[in-house]
Formats: C-alpha cells, structure tokens, sequence
C-alpha cells in the first residue's frame, strides 16, 4: 500500500456515488492530485471540500496508478471568507480553473504552491488582491516554462526605458529598441516592471499581456483549450471596479 | 443455476436499484414488500407512476415540474407579489414551499455556473429569469442559492446583470438547533460575519 500525507488546497469536487466524492487537491509535494474522497458527499464534509479550502490530506492506494482515496482533515476555511465578496470569488474561480487546466498532474511545484496559498489567503483584501492576482500570474508563466523576461531589451541591452515586450519570446523591449516594430509589439505597463499606480488602464494592458501568454503560448502546450472564462470574468471585474 | 425471482421480478428490482439511495439489496426489499403488499400499494404506485409519467412536464414559466404547460404557484394570482425566489433546481423550490414562509413565485435556474465544468449562464435558465424581472415588474429578486462556491458566484453574476432591482440573498450561519462546537469554521465565520444587533 503507497501512503502520503500533505497539505494542500481544494481546486475542484465532484460527487462520485451517493456518498462519495472526487476531489482534486493542490499539495506543495505531490503537485495537483485527484483521489476519492468517502463520505466526501455529506453534509459534514460538504463546508470542508468547497474549492479554495485548506486541507491536511492523506492519499492511499495500492498502486501509484491507482485514484486512490483520501483522508481529509480541515486546516482553514478561506471560502466562507470570498463568498461574499464578489471579486475575491472571481479570483477564487479563475485560479482554482487555471491551476486545473495548466498544471500537470501529479507534478510538484513548490514554488507555486507557496505563492498560490499566499495569494488565497489575502482574498479577503480588496485593495492588495488584484495586484498579488496579477503577479501570481506571471509566476505561473514562469512555473509552467513561459517565464517573462523583463529585465533588459532584448535588442539593446539597456535597462531602462522598456517600453514594449515580444509576443513571441516574451522578453522586454526598449522604445528605442522596438523602432518601426513597434506596431507589431504588446505595450509594457510599468505595473509589470513593479512601477506606477497600478490603475485601472495599466492593469488592464497588464492582464492583455499575461493574457496573451496563456492563451498563445501555455494553453496552446497543453492540448490547444480555451483559457478558462473564469480569468475573463475575473478580469473585467477587476478592471471594472478599480 | 439457482431459482432466485422470476426475470420480470429481476428486471424490476434491477430498476429500482437505479433509484436514489438504493442499492440492489434494498431494491430486492423494497419489490419484495411491493409484491407483499400488492393490492394496497403496488398497484396503486404503478397507476399513480403511469398517470405522473403521462403527465409531469416543466413549467413554461418558472421551470418548476407539474401537470400543466404552466404550474399552480405561475397561475396563482395571489402570488403576483412582485417577488421571485430563484433556486437551483426543483427540490430546493419544493423545500421553499415546505417551510411555507414565501408567497411569491420562484424561478429555477436548473444548476449553477461552474467554471470546471464550463457551465455557463446560457446553459441555465438565466436569460428567460431576466425577461421575466421585466414583464412581471419584479421589485425584488430573493437568491435562495447554495452556500458553495458555485453558488454565490452564480449569485453575483445575477445581481450583476440585474442593475436598479433590489437582490437580496439567504442568510448564511448556524442552523436552527444548531451548537457552536459541532459547527465547522467557514459556518461559524460566515455567522460571525453576518451578525445583528439584538
């Protein structure tokens, strides 16, 4: 019998069964894991498997191929805590279904892990919320192989006066740099570069550009899926209320 | 070979099984006392299934299941509050009007959004509650939704799309005969949260 136990967040349930549940977890060791859950359809566990939960889980299966099933302790509840704040909800959404589409099963990736807990544990901060949502993104780029690269031109070298970034490579562009391509390039807010107010118009050409990447580049590798409708939603409300 | 029921007892317990919250051993109980009783209640159940079977259809309006294109809580005047109550799906309307608190009509919209399962508002009953809002001059929309993720997402987007119409949601907390160390932390915030003066 193979055993593990972890800590992880719930990114989706569904029922399996009368009584039982499928549920999809995302653990700092074991990467995103599905396993069964028994029990996992009662009114007991309904609270504790909401996506966005905090659990301490411990898979079992006879062989490592197998579904498995799950033990599930609750570990902190942050869904009561978005349920009735429209936007952390939508982020809520649009994370649980891009961790579901982009990540590999059973790939651990610690590094994301750790800046997706940090991210669901501020949903209950409006005001920090779409910014750490934003730069979870890019992370998430860069977890998944399509890091961007912001640090110099990619045509000059110079450090400063990036103003444009490669659709294609995803590298950073100086005006000077971009000259008569510049047409042909995605403008580079300064929140991108951790510069500026972070307004409503930055943030929306920052959310174009990260956009781009996962729609062109990330989803295209995993099977050609449309980017989920949820990062849309979550995107025009954050461009909407700020 | 053993003797067990004859193929039709079979084919009958094989569809009772498929049934909620049987299995095939208490489908076996459940035809066996059927058969036991079968002038009181087998025969009576087969006419009654018949009858609903020939006749049970969706509410033109609402959605909700009846007898008729359109159902007896729609055709009831006396229920034109300017109140519509929507819910996910017939047993939680039917659960509304068991609590007998509400005297306005319903909407069900079928399920929720879910953007797992690429469930979105054109696959509910969305459009056809927003058509409603106007030509049955709603004042008030009441979101009788699950306390789940899905749930509440569902219910923004309705509000969303519902401007200079009051929305109002159920409250969320400890139940009615509920005790505090029984309760699980997202229940207890939720009730924290929505506190009121006393």
């Amino acid at each position: 019998m193979i055993e593990w136990a972890d800590e992880g967040t719930v990114l989706s349930l569904r029922r399996h069964g009368e009584t039982s549940a499928i549920i999809e977890v995302f653990t700092s060791g074991h990467g995103r894991h599905a396993g069964v859950v028994r029990g996992g359809a009662s009114r007991r566990m309904a609270p504790v498997l909401q996506p966005g939960g905090q659990v301490a889980v411990t898979w079992k299966a006879r062989l490592d191929e197998h579904l498995g099933t799950f033990t599930v302790e609750p570990r902190r509840s942050r869904p009561s805590l978005v349920m009735g704040e429209r936007l952390a909800l939508a982020g809520l959404n649009a994370i649980a279904a891009l961790l579901t589409f982009t990540l590999p099963e059973r790939d651990p990736h610690p590094a994301l892990y750790d800046r997706t807990s940090a991210l669901l544990d501020l949903a209950d901060q409006p005001d920090l919320w779409p910014l750490a949502y934003l730069h979870w993104e890019v992370a998430l780029l860069e977890e998944m192989g399509f890091a961007l690269d912001l640090s110099r031109c990619a045509a000059t070298g110079q450090t400063t006066g990036l103003s444009y970034i490669s659709p294609r490579t995803g590298r950073a562009v100086s005006a000077e740099g971009a000259g008569e391509w510049a047409d042909r390039l995605l403008p580079l807010p300064p929140v991108l570069l951790g510069d500026g107010d972070a307004g409503p118009d930055d943030m929306k050409l920052a959310f174009d550009v990260t956009g781009h990447f996962i729609s062109k580049s990330l989803l295209p590798s995993l099977g050609d899926r449309p980017v989920p409708p949820a990062r849309q939603r979550l995107v025009d409300l954050i461009c909407r209320d700020d | 070979m053993t003797d067990g029921p004859s193929e039709d007892i079979e084919a009958l317990i094989d569809l009772m099984a498929r049934l909620p919250g049987l299995g095939p051993r208490s489908a076996r109980r459940a035809v066996l006392h059927l058969i036991q009783k079968r002038g009181k209640l087998m025969l009576p159940l087969a006419q009654a299934m018949q009858a609903v079977g020939s006749t049970a259809r969706e509410c033109l309006n609402c959605g909700n299941i009846g007898t008729s294109d359109i159902c007896g809580i729609c055709d009831n005047p006396k229920r034109a509050s300017g109140q519509i109550c929507v819910v996910e799906d017939v047993a939680d309307l039917w659960a509304m009007e068991r609590a007998n608190v509400f005297s306005g009509r319903y909407h069900v919209l079928g399920g929720t959004l879910s953007a797992l399962d690429a469930i979105g508002p054109e696959d509910l009953r969305i459009p056809k509650l927003l058509d409603r809002v106007i030509t049955e001059e709603i004042t008030e929309v009441i979101l009788a939704l699950s306390a789940t993720i899905d749930g509440q997402t569902t219910a923004h987007y309705i509000a969303d799309q519902l401007p200079g119409v009051s929305v109002t949601s159920l409250a969320q907390g400890v139940p009615v005969g509920g005790e505090l160390d029984y309760l699980d932390d997202g229940t207890i915030t939720a009730a924290l949260k929505a506190r009121r003066s006393l």
